[in-house]
């Protein structure tokens, strides 16, 4: 079951299209990374589904239903540029904000005391919000984004300015909350930093999707078939079925990428070695979803 | 509607718990109270008793000049010489001294002092004299002071207004100082809280918060919000004021024992007085017939303004005051929030402003310069229809009496007057809120009215 369908979504601005033909669709339920570079539109559609603005052609359903303004308070909203009201306390922040997503005032005021007890802020409670470092606004930030215990909720570039321990506790905390049924929307030019977090992907680039799906599938529709092996010994192939890509040697070390070639399989591979040298480690080269993005970008760009 | 309303409340919290509001609501009254108590405060504590000597040679002024409430004469007798001796002996304020003289030749009388002798002793002494030496001359005369009394003509033209209403009594000075007051309270609330909108939309830009409350509200719930919880907040700022200063002049005037809260008779003497340039201690020094021979005046007077007050269409005049004030505000406040969300901060807003100040400048001049001296003319009319300049213009106007048609098309025109600015600032609000470090001008502006957002 898809939480939400974008179904050709095109957006025009006066000399540009931010977004043509876009479709595809995210599951419930997982960690959907929203990819591409700078400029690609992502931040355009995330806009579109925040309902922020409205898309000139297209339709996103929402749950099965059509998007509509009553959607907005199971949506959660972490901008890129992130910003809050400098001069308001931490507490009354949270609590504003809260019900501006139509939550009850007692209803805030309960999540906002879990909240500030696991992400260890309470003390600040009552400074104001320029009082705070920066990685604690990131926090308070955050709190403020899925108060509201949002169905869906959406980050765009989640990770800049969180300092590496910071950034972790919040990794932590998304995958809490997926585990307890929320989807959650990546969106990041920095590919390799939510490359493991992701069960889906779709890459855009220069305002069209550019693929999607599971980042298994992906991987696998994408994979050489290439291995790594490290080992001890002489390492010296010359079976047709194998191709060496690389190999070094260093000390009586080797290490080499081995493609398999006429439908071998791995294990094929393996027996092969096996009686030749002794194999310290055996690895299959998946590319990563960058190769990938720049493999398909090369791709569309040539066709 | 919900939402709205959180976003009134917060825009009225903040700026009423800061500390810049609180200073400005107390110390505001305080000033005031300061200015109305002060120059009273001077002149009562500048009056410490004073004790002067007097040395009448001519005889005239036995037993005449009376003490007052902090004004003594001691009589002396001897020569000149002897009188200054035993005047540097005491520390009593001056010496009196009034040679042989005629009334009708009263020269040489000469005051010696410690010091320098004060204005104001100098004047209170000249008075004591000139009123005996009159009162001496009425007798010479023949003649007294009810006499001349009578005699005297005091004419107040009294200015009727012949218009379809009927005669309806009219006091020009009364009638434009309601409406001028009214146009100013206007003209300041319109551009104070006008640019605490502006500055309001530029905070939340420059704090990208924008773009987090939007996702949870529209944004013209955001705007909207915004104006109005400012409204509220200058209108809180007015009554406190309002309040403020009449608990502060009471407390003031209460701490200092000068009567406060004077009867509109005590209030109309000492604005006469000031008037007419004679110190408070002055009245004190009238006779007890002339004192009643002037209340009857004051009274008089007194019943003019209050019918004049009383003949002004007041509930017609606080009615058009809150309309215009509301109306007014909400033209303009929403063209600020519409600059405020079209710049990235407040050194850019200039070039925006400056369409928006000028027809609020000029209706304010206008005011004083055109409409106050021809409220009928052409200039007045189109000012006070024109829906820019009507809530400034017509305010003035109103208390001289302006026909329904005219009052029915000016409402009507500043009522959409503002449905349109407020749908202007919109558009350009949405787009505006949204767009950063990119320089703004007019015909970026206008192409943002037909955005499809």
């Amino acid at each position: 079951m898809s939480i939400l369908k974008i179904d050709s979504v095109s957006k025009r601005y006066a000399n540009h299209t931010a977004l043509d033909n876009v479709s595809f669709s995210i599951p419930a339920g997982c960690i959907f990374g929203l990819l591409g570079p700078n400029g690609a539109g992502k931040t355009s559609l995330i806009r579109i589904i925040t309902q922020i603005t409205g898309a000139d052609e297209g339709e996103i359903y929402f749950r099965g239903e059509r998007l509509k303004p009553d959607h907005i308070k199971d949506m959660g909203y972490l901008p890129e540029e992130r910003g809050l009201y400098k001069k308001m306390k931490v507490g009354e922040q949270l609590l504003y904000l809260a019900q501006l997503k139509g939550l009850s005032k007692t209803d805030a005021t309960a999540r906002i005391k879990g909240w500030i007890d696991r992400l260890e802020i309470r003390e600040w409670l009552d400074k104001n919000i320029e009082d705070l470092s920066k990685g604690m606004q990131q926090k308070v930030q955050f709190i403020a984004t899925v108060l509201h215990e949002p169905a869906l909720i959406i980050l765009d570039e989640p990770f800049s300015g969180f300092d590496p321990i910071n950034a972790n506790l919040i990794k932590d905390e998304i995958l809490r909350l997926r585990d307890n049924g929320a989807t959650i929307i990546f969106s990041t030019h920095r590919m390799e930093s939510v490359e493991e977090l992701c069960d889906n992907i779709a890459l855009i680039n220069r305002s069209k999707k550019v693929l999607d799906g599971p980042v298994r599938e992906i991987k696998d529709a994408y994979k050489t078939d290439t291995f790594q092996v490290i080992g001890n010994g002489h390492l010296l192939i010359t079976s047709p079925d194998f191709e060496v890509l690389e190999q070094h040697e260093n000390h009586g070390v080797f290490r080499a990428n081995v493609k398999l070639l006429n439908g071998t399989k791995p294990n094929d591979l393996l027996r092969y070695l096996i009686e030749r040298v002794e194999i310290h480690s055996f690895v299959e080269l998946v590319p990563s979803i960058n190769d990938i993005f720049i493999r398909k970008v090369k791709e569309t760009h040539h066709a | 509607m919900h939402k709205i309303w959180l976003i009134i409340q917060r825009e009225y919290l903040t700026r009423v718990r800061k500390k810049s509001f609180i200073i400005m609501t107390l110390l505001t009254p305080l000033l005031l109270a300061t200015f109305m108590i002060l120059p009273g405060l001077l002149i009562t504590m500048s009056g410490e008793e004073e004790t002067v000597m007097v040395l009448d040679e001519s005889g005239l002024f036995e037993g005449k000049l009376e003490d007052k409430k902090d004004l003594r004469f001691v009589p002396l007798s001897g020569s000149l010489e002897q009188a200054k001796t035993v005047y540097q002996e005491t520390d009593n304020t001056a010496l009196l001294y009034i040679p042989k003289i005629s009334i009708d030749d009263p020269k040489g009388i000469t005051v010696y002092g410690k010091k320098n002798t004060s204005l104001q002793t100098q004047i209170r002494l000249e008075e004591a004299l000139e009123k005996e030496i009159e009162n001496q001359r009425f007798l010479a005369s023949g003649l007294n002071r009810e006499t001349l009394k009578k005699v005297e003509a005091n004419i107040k033209l009294n200015t009727i207004n012949l218009s379809d209403e009927g005669e309806k009594d009219n006091n020009a000075i009364i009638t434009s100082a309601a409406g001028v007051v009214a146009a100013i309270i206007i003209y300041f609330f319109i551009f104070l809280y006008g640019v605490q909108i502006m500055r309001g939309v530029i905070e939340e830009k420059t704090n990208r918060i924008v773009e987090v409350i939007i996702s949870s509200v529209k944004p013209f719930q955001l705007m909207m919000g915004k104006i109005i919880g400012i409204a509220a907040v200058g209108l809180t700022q007015f009554l406190l004021w309002i309040i403020l200063s009449f608990v502060a002049v009471t407390a003031v005037s209460a701490a200092f024992g000068i009567d406060a809260a004077p009867s509109p008779m005590e209030q109309y003497q000492a604005g006469r007085v000031a008037a007419e340039g004679e110190s408070i201690e002055n009245l004190e020094q009238e006779t007890p017939e002339e004192a009643a021979a002037n209340s009857d005046e004051f009274a008089n007077t007194i019943q003019d303004v209050t019918e004049s007050f009383a003949n002004l269409p007041l509930l017609l005049i606080l009615g058009c005051f809150l309309f215009y004030f509301l109306g007014g505000y909400l033209l303009y406040g929403s063209l600020f929030g519409a600059i405020g969300a079209a710049v990235d901060n407040e050194t850019d807003t200039q070039q925006f402003m400056m369409p928006i100040t000028i027809p609020l400048v000029i209706s304010f001049i206008m005011s004083y310069s055109v409409v106050l001296k021809n409220p009928d003319g052409a200039v007045a009319f189109w000012m006070s229809i024109i829906p820019f300049t009507s809530p400034i213009v017509m305010m003035v106007r109103v208390p001289f009496g302006v026909p329904a048609w005219e009052l029915a098309l000016s409402m009507a025109l500043l009522v959409l007057g503002f449905i349109f600015t407020t749908w202007i600032a919109a558009r350009i609000y949405r787009v505006g809120i949204l767009m950063y470090g990119k320089k703004i001008n007019y015909k970026e502006l206008s192409k943002w009215l037909f955005y499809r957002v």
